[in-house]
């Protein structure tokens, strides 16, 4: 199979040539097509495998090892498979490339792309005027089919922006701080004056969710059902829209939020604070899953990319810096000239940033496979840029699947043209742009049926269905209420072993000559030396035969001698 | 500067005027977050399905017998003919399609012990009135005369066939071999255990190795005999009487034991000595064990009503059918397509279930086989999942059953408690050693 390519099987006239055999099945493949397969498999497994595989030569167990090796052997054959089927794949990612040293992506404009790309795409790149409402956010739905704007001081319109038809209008007349589609565009939530609200897509109010007071910030999580709101009080609140149950909610005790926002990967709730860090949370835990220091001041914004792997964030301190969010680490800063307000990744990991007037749009901040930081380059010049027209940007969203970045500023809104920032192939299965109302019912039911459970949200999205390795003691040891933790239990650990320690070669000091010749001395060390001490002095005692006298006349006979 | 951006035709997804969508698919990895949870969580969904559509129970067949159906028996040359034969000496022969009855007659004058079909479609049957009758449903009235008839010494307990020759086998306190072409002969050949002189309950040809016959008698033994050597193999008794033998139709050697002790053995018939699984479920003695004919699975009839179904290689059942008026279940058997089971109880009737409780049978889609295919691989992938497997495993039992099985378990555990404790207690030397569950049971082997 190595090497297949559409014109081994097919010939020019369309007849499918009937292959054949080279040698029996189990023949030796010869050097070059060994390595060619094996090539092919590296890159197919680096692209479609499912982390590393299991190594089955440790394992003793003649029936385990059987079984597992057929499951890699599976999983092999079917990464290979997937990347056969790329050929299936019928559009290819845009691109912006300058044809000469003095020519610079950056410097393009909109016109230029405008006149550059095809009738239909350049109907895309469109401005929306509207002055007195402003400042907009906005939303895409999933599939990028439509656009729900939201103005700061009422105006809520939700339309299907590529045939520029309007759905419904709103004017709420009060302040709108946000507005979210939920798992279609059938429904969507604003966040109002004091409440959220749900509408339907004929613009009725169908839910007033009172408990979600002063909300300035929403993401949706899509595969969960679950909205999740963080306000002025700071209280992070999920509420499932399938049931109508408030999940969880728990309080980040850092006052005011200033950014939030969503890991699609792992349906983690990243929330910026006044004091630069940025905490993450699950409906889990009452208690932040991580704690980061990212800014020195307030941050402005985050966004995570679509798998997971890197979070973007802009501060108060006018840095926007590039994070490696599988261990925490940073990868890159880069300065801003002024504070960046919204920042958003796209499918192939282009960067919009926001800030005052313009927007600045980066390549390559990190890449997928260059995990290691030092192989990260620091991209020098951006890849495109917009604005400095007087408008203050308010937001960026990349629209799903299409070369566009959709920006919300206080005169209205602006689609601009974007090569190569949209994932050309999309899986209808998933999430499809040109979906029809049919495919729509259906797809939304499969999403229902298949809704995750709030349970499920954790750091590693794949811990389900995983073998739980903490040991039975530990388990057992985590259900103990009782069980002493911290202080108290280095206490009674030091106790056991000042118990023991009865002969001459005593357990303490055991203890000190094994870990305690590291050149640290804390407090659980003190108390060691301490207590050594202790016995070494009674054992002095007891040989000088101090102790003899106390014992009285008659058992003295009794006592142990010094040198005895 | 090199200018290209996305662009795609909405005519090229769905053309105008057609109703026919096309759906692009993208394998990556990225386009598809949370595949763990969401495998899982359709694996759920599949199983809490699969126990939703289970409905074993499809019929009963016509109106059933007057007595209790304590044989039954396919015609292995179709896959829709079945003998019962019951309690007052009647003998019926169904029709599986219309399940409605085809043919009957009073064969016997009291209990019909034993029937199985001959390879040219006739049916033989054996009962407690020293008879052994051919008769032939396919081409004569209900109600006619046999077209022969044996007599013996004493009654006949069980009776099976032989693959290519035309012979059969009797039981009664010996085995006696008749030829079918010489009607009212005497027996060609005549086999017992030279020192055993019990009654043997049930015996059964191995239809692959074709001179093996096995049988079980009340003197709790098992017995393998040759037909060419015209000798008895092997004996080996067992802790209590064995009702039913049947072989593994795929693995000739192997063959699986009704016990009276609520279990069923399976030996290899090469080592009697050693169980190769015990199958433990029932609540009561197990009156018939059937392979089917995969040989992949088992299915057994019990006294305590019930009927269960196994895997050959696990040792509890992986399902349990039972109705509310069904009775004492004295006999059950596979359909030769191995999609249906019949049961015959103690109240008369002989009840059509499916093998596979949510199966369905007719015709199906080449989508909705592809989905059903992929929730039995979701299933299969995350069945140890706690969830999964608590759903997937729980079954509705009787009352009673339930009960006697919580009363079983404690006297169970409380033996294995005082055998421990004796073993503690006792003196060194003495012989206390623990054995397999699977040759306790096996208290003495001869050759």
């Amino acid at each position: 199979m190595a090497g297949l390519e559409t014109h081994d099987l097919v010939k020019a006239n369309g007849e499918v040539k009937v292959q054949k055999k080279r040698g029996p099945p189990t023949a030796q493949l010869n050097k070059e097509e060994a390595a060619a397969l094996a090539k092919r498999q590296a890159e197919a497994s680096r692209q479609y495998g499912r982390g590393r595989g299991i190594d089955t030569k440790s394992i003793k167990d003649k029936k385990i090892r059987g079984s597992l090796k057929a499951l890699e052997e599976r999983n092999k054959e079917a990464a290979l498979k997937a990347k056969d089927a790329e050929i299936l794949l019928e559009n290819e990612s845009g691109f912006l490339e300058p044809e000469g040293e003095l020519e610079k992506t950056y410097k393009v404009q909109q016109d230029d792309l405008r006149s550059g790309v095809g009738v239909e795409t350049a109907k895309k790149g469109f401005e929306l005027k509207l002055d007195s409402m402003g400042p907009y956010t906005f939303d895409y739905t999933r599939n990028g089919r439509d656009l729900l704007l939201a103005g700061r001081k009422g105006h809520v319109a939700t339309m299907d922006w590529r045939t520029g038809k309007l759905a419904c209008e709103l004017q709420l007349g009060e302040t709108v701080r946000d507005a979210k589609w939920l798992h279609n565009n059938q429904y969507f939530a604003v966040a109002q004056k004091r409440n959220v609200y749900i509408y339907d897509h004929h613009g009725v109010e169908i839910h007033n969710l009172d408990n979600h007071v002063e909300v300035s910030h929403m993401e949706f999580l899509p595969y969960h059902f679950l909205l999740a709101t963080i306000g002025n009080a700071g209280w992070l609140k999920w509420q499932d829209t399938s049931t109508g149950r408030l999940v969880m909610e728990v309080g980040t005790k850092q006052g005011t939020p200033t950014a939030f926002g969503q890991n699609p990967h792992n349906a983690i709730m990243h929330v910026g604070h006044q004091n630069g860090t940025v905490s993450l949370w699950s409906p889990n835990s009452t208690t932040p899953l991580v704690k980061m220091l990212c800014h020195h001041g307030p941050v402005r914004s985050l966004a995570m990319d679509r798998e997971g792997r890197y979070m973007i964030s802009t501060g108060q301190d006018k840095k926007m810096s590039v994070w490696d969010i599988r261990n925490y680490k940073p990868v890159h800063e880069y300065f801003l000239r002024q504070p960046g307000s919204s920042v958003a990744i796209s499918d192939r990991n282009l960067t919009a940033v926001g800030w005052g007037t313009q927007t600045t749009i980066w390549k390559d901040l990190f890449s997928k496979h260059r995990s290691d930081i030092s192989e990260q380059v620091k991209v020098q010049s951006p890849y495109m840029a917009w604005g400095g027209e007087g408008q203050t940007i308010e937001r960026v969203r990349w629209c799903p699947f299409e070369d566009i970045l959709g920006i919300g500023h206080n005169r209205g809104f602006s689609s601009v043209i974007v090569p190569g920032a949209g994932e050309p192939n999309f899986d209808a299965l998933e999430q499809n742009p040109y979906e029809n109302p049919k495919q729509r019912q259906e797809a939304e039911v499969n999403q229902l049926l298949n809704k995750l459970q709030p349970e499920m949200i954790a750091l590693n999205p794949e811990f389900v269905g995983q073998l739980d390795r903490t040991s039975h003691a530990q388990r057992q040891a985590e259900k103990d209420l009782d069980r002493k933790s911290g202080v108290e239990a280095e206490r009674e650990r030091i106790e056991k072993l000042k118990n023991r320690g009865r002969g001459k070669n005593s357990s303490l000091r055991k203890y000190l000559r094994k870990k305690g010749n590291r050149n640290v001395v804390d407090e659980h060390k003190m108390r060691v030396l301490e207590m050594r001490e202790e016995q070494a002095k009674r054992a002095k005692e007891v040989k000088e035969g101090r102790g003899v006298g106390e014992l009285g006349p008659a058992l003295a006979r009794f006592g142990r001698r010094g040198g005895g | 500067m090199k200018i290209k951006a996305l662009t795609r035709a909405t005519s090229s997804y769905q053309a105008p005027g057609s109703d026919v969508a096309r759906q692009p698919r993208n394998l990556d990895p990225a386009l598809h977050p949370f595949e763990r949870a969401r495998e899982y969580t359709r694996a759920l969904n599949a199983t809490k399905l699969d126990r939703m559509f289970a409905a074993p129970f499809v019929a009963q067949l016509g109106r059933g017998h007057v007595d209790g159906v304590y044989k039954l028996a396919k015609d292995p040359n179709a896959l829709d003919r079945f003998a019962s034969g019951s309690g007052d000496g009647v003998l019926k022969v169904w029709d599986l399609p219309s399940r409605d009855e085809v043919w009957q007659t009073q064969a016997h004058e009291n209990l019909v012990k034993g029937i199985c079909w001959t390879h040219d479609k006739k049916l033989l049957s054996c009962g407690s009135d020293k008879t052994v009758k051919l008769s032939d449903p396919y081409n004569s009235t209900s109600g006619s005369a046999p077209l022969a008839t044996w007599l013996g010494q004493g009654a006949f307990n069980g009776i099976t066939r032989h693959r290519t020759e035309p012979v059969f086998a009797v039981s009664s306190s010996v085995i006696s071999i008749y030829d079918v072409n010489r009607p009212s002969s005497t027996p060609t050949q005549t086999f017992s255990w030279p020192t055993s002189v019990d009654t043997i309950t049930a015996l059964a040809l191995n239809q692959t190795e074709t001179s093996i016959l096995a049988s079980c008698a009340t003197d709790r033994s098992i017995v393998l005999y040759d037909l060419r050597t015209a000798s008895p193999l092997h004996r080996s008794v067992l802790t209590l009487a064995s009702n039913a033998i049947s072989w593994n139709p795929m693995e000739a050697f192997n063959l699986a034991v009704a016990n009276e002790d609520h279990n069923i053995y399976m030996f290899d018939m090469r080592n009697l000595s050693r169980a190769l699984n015990i199958f433990k479920d029932h609540v009561s003695a197990v009156m018939d064990v059937e392979f089917s004919p995969t040989g992949e699975e088992l299915v057994s009839a019990s006294y305590d009503r019930s009927i269960r179904l196994w895997k050959r290689n696990e040792g509890h059942s992986r399902d349990i059918y039972h109705t509310k008026r069904m009775q004492r279940v004295f006999s059950c058997c596979w359909t030769p397509d191995n999609a249906y089971i019949l049961s015959g109880s103690d109240d008369g009737n002989i009840r059509l279930w499916r093998s596979n409780a949510s199966a369905r049978s007719g015709v199906k889609s080449a989508r909705q086989r592809q989905a059903l295919e992929y929730s039995d691989a979701l299933r299969n992938r995350y069945k140890h999942m706690p969830e999964i497997r608590r759903i997937a495993r729980h079954r509705h039992v009787p009352k009673q059953v339930k009960k006697a099985g919580e009363i079983k378990g404690e006297e169970l555990r409380s033996i294995k408690r005082r055998e421990e404790n004796e073993r503690k207690h006792s003196k060194k030397g003495a012989d206390k050693a623990r054995r397999s569950d699977r040759e306790k049971m096996v208290l003495a082997t001869e050759k």
